[in-house]
């Protein structure tokens, strides 16, 4: 018997393959192997930070810092690339800022009670602003490290290829998953956006565990933004503006509960997958605009929404 | 005094103020010229109006203990929407055209607010979510009205309502009074504010109270999208122009930040007009100041950021132990978070 659990999982696996066979139905050269990884290729840095942001839904927060955070990733390791210091002094730094950055605010949200919308929308003003604090120019980065990052194709059979940033996506989602569903930390996080009170009262490390899983998210969006600067080779105060929208978009279309408590890391996965999905379908279609994509996103939470509701009020109605 | 709610925020604009005093002496000075007031006071009233008008409306939502993520794009939508039907008429400056165009973009406001209160007094949806849902899809419909470009109107009729002038003052000016005196009115003078304040603090037992829950939720929100359309119509006149991409961008923050500062708990259940509206005019003073200073503008998030942590440590009971040197007396998990864990309760 399936767990009701499951349910929106594989609604949204569903609608993947649905999409995916719609694309390859109506366009010639849609359906390959090719196109998949490509998915994949554009949709990395917003995976690894999908995944830290599951589980701050996940512990019953939100972290809106994150494009931000992945801008002043880019522009930091942009500019220190540009006075010289080698890529393995500059990787390492920047992740350890955006851990400093995410355990701080999660400090403020445990210690002060402050809510973490607000928290986490000051995070994200300050990080954008420190962007132009650095400069207000974009800054090309040509280190021979990065460049070969983002220029190295990994053959995979079948003649495809992806890159270094997808292995280091889908490590992240394997983490992930791993940490969420095998770890103490993983259930702590469960149990604290389940109810933070019993947690609390079962004697769960909550202040650590909610400390820490915005310390994750910090970690997971300056890693996105380490591979951002792959993507891009470049440093902007405006790259991955909004992108923080898209993030929490893919996770709840992955199936996460908002409400805390409820949700997969492998679910996420699909729900970047299928905005990665529909962007192409609208990049093929070619006569549909751009915006099309926001306004079908918009359609597609809406439907998970109703989806999670109506599951959640069954689930309920069994109960009592 | 200390103990009153508007004192740290009146503090706070205070000392921005005097801080442009002091930076440039004629910072209040205020000119007449052409039958027009001019000075860097009125300008931030003027700038500032679609600011004060969005935060009006986000403060009663807040009231209700939700959230509306969506006001900058329903900003974006209705500039969208009448720039759009002003453009398409054969006489740009026809009163009837303009009259048609602002009734419509207000009329499609409220709709856009009427589906946020249906999600969330209808189905029950988070606020946070619901709204998200019109935040994201809202640009993308903004963009689809004006087709990805800037639609420019030639209409010194449809400007007057951003840019025009009444008695000296510039017109927006009054629309936000209107707007402020009848909020206030409504809620202060009526039940209804003790209504919102009672919804905003248990849904369920107001509903048990003989109080129409989902009623004062589906108002509240059109109100908010009201405003919002109503600062959209601000927006896009006073550049006579509709950019779907940019108009609003980030409102719904400064907004809540208004809201915030003013003392507002985004817990809901209290609300405070004055507060918000001094909170917008702090946030804008903040932002003329910062342009005079000739700090580059980006650094406005800076500065911002560092506010919003300024004020919600002040706010926090456990922050203001600490400096008392009394520990923290704020109950453990009383965050909205933490209450919306079971929302039939």
């Amino acid at each position: 018997m399936l767990k009701r659990q499951y349910v929106p999982l594989l609604v949204t696996v569903g609608l993947f393959i649905l999409l995916f066979a719609a694309g390859s139905f109506r366009y010639t050269g849609f359906f390959s192997l090719q196109v998949l990884m490509n998915l994949l290729i554009d949709n990395s840095f917003l995976l690894i930070a999908a995944v830290g942001m599951t589980f701050v839904i996940v512990s019953g927060g939100i972290d809106l810092s994150v494009g931000s955070m992945i801008a002043l990733t880019t522009m930091i390791s942009a500019s220190l690339l540009q006075q010289g210091w080698p890529p393995y002094i500059v990787i390492p730094l920047v992740l350890s800022l955006g851990i400093l950055f995410g355990t701080t605010l999660g400090a403020m949200i445990h210690y002060f009670n402050i809510q973490p919308f607000i928290a986490t929308l000051a995070g994200m003003f300050l990080a954008r602003g420190l962007c132009y604090v650095i400069s207000i120019n974009t800054i090309t980065i040509d280190n021979a490290f990065y460049t070969t990052m983002a220029q190295t194709k990994i053959r995979l059979p079948g003649n495809t290829f992806v890159s270094i940033s997808v292995i280091i996506a889908l490590l992240v989602v394997a983490l992930g998953i791993y940490v969420a569903h095998y770890t103490r930390f993983g259930r702590n996080t469960y149990a604290v956006g389940g109810n933070e009170q019993s947690a609390l009262l079962m004697g769960l490390p909550v202040a650590r565990t909610k400390i820490m899983v915005y310390g994750f998210s910090g970690l997971c969006s300056s890693l996105a933004g380490v591979v951002f600067t792959f993507y891009m080779l470049s440093g902007y105060g405006l790259h991955a503006s909004g992108m923080e929208l898209d993030v929490i978009a893919a996770v709840v279309i992955g199936g996460t509960l908002l409400t805390g408590g409820v949700g997969f890391v492998f679910g996420t996965f699909f729900g970047v997958m299928i905005q990665g999905v529909i962007q192409t379908i609208i990049s093929f279609e070619g006569t549909l605009s751009s915006w099309w994509t926001r306004i079908v996103i918009g359609v597609l939470l809406l439907l998970f929404i109703l989806l999670q509701k109506l599951l959640g009020e069954r689930r309920l109605a069994e109960r009592s | 005094m200390i103990k009153h709610r508007l004192f740290w925020p009146l503090c706070v604009l205070a000392g921005l103020l005097l801080f442009n005093l002091i930076y440039s002496p004629d910072f209040f000075s205020i000119k007449m010229r052409d039958g027009h007031l001019y000075g860097s006071l009125i300008d931030i009233l003027n700038f500032g109006s679609p600011l004060i008008l969005v935060a009006i409306g986000m403060t009663l939502v807040i009231a209700t203990s939700g959230i509306d993520l969506s006001v900058g794009s329903v900003v974006a939508i209705t500039g969208a929407m009448a720039c759009l039907s002003i453009s398409r008429s054969a006489d740009q400056n026809a009163l009837m055209t303009i009259l048609i165009a602002v009734a419509s973009a207000l009329l499609l406001s409220a709709l856009l607010g009427l589906w946020n209160g249906l999600l969330v007094a209808g189905f029950g949806i988070q606020p946070i979510i619901a709204t998200l849902i019109l935040m994201v899809a809202g640009r993308g419909i903004a963009q689809l009205i004006t087709n990805g470009q800037i639609i420019t109107v030639l209409s010194p009729k449809y400007q007057y309502i951003g840019a025009g002038s009444l008695f000296t003052l510039p017109f927006s000016i009054f629309i936000v009074a209107v707007m402020f005196a009848a909020a206030s009115l409504l809620t202060r003078k009526t039940a209804l504010g003790l209504f919102i304040e009672s919804v905003g603090c248990k849904p369920t037992a107001s509903r048990l109270a003989g109080i129409r829950s989902r009623t004062v939720m589906l108002a509240v929100y059109m109100f908010c999208g009201l405003c919002a359309g109503m600062a959209g119509l601000i927006l896009s006149s006073n550049v006579s122009s509709a950019d779907g991409n940019n108009a609003g961008l980030w409102y719904e923050l400064d907004a809540i930040l208004a809201v915030v500062i003013g003392g507002t708990s985004l817990n809901g259940g209290r609300f405070y007009l004055t507060g918000t509206l001094i909170g917008a005019l702090i946030i804008q003073t903040l932002t003329t100041t910062i342009y005079m200073v000739g700090v580059p503008p980006e650094i406005t998030l800076v500065v911002k950021a560092v506010v919003v942590l300024a004020v919600c440590l002040v706010q926090s009971d456990k922050f203001r132990g600490l400096l008392r040197g009394r520990g923290g007396r704020g109950k453990a998990g009383n965050y909205p978070a933490n209450r919306e864990v079971n929302p039939h309760a």
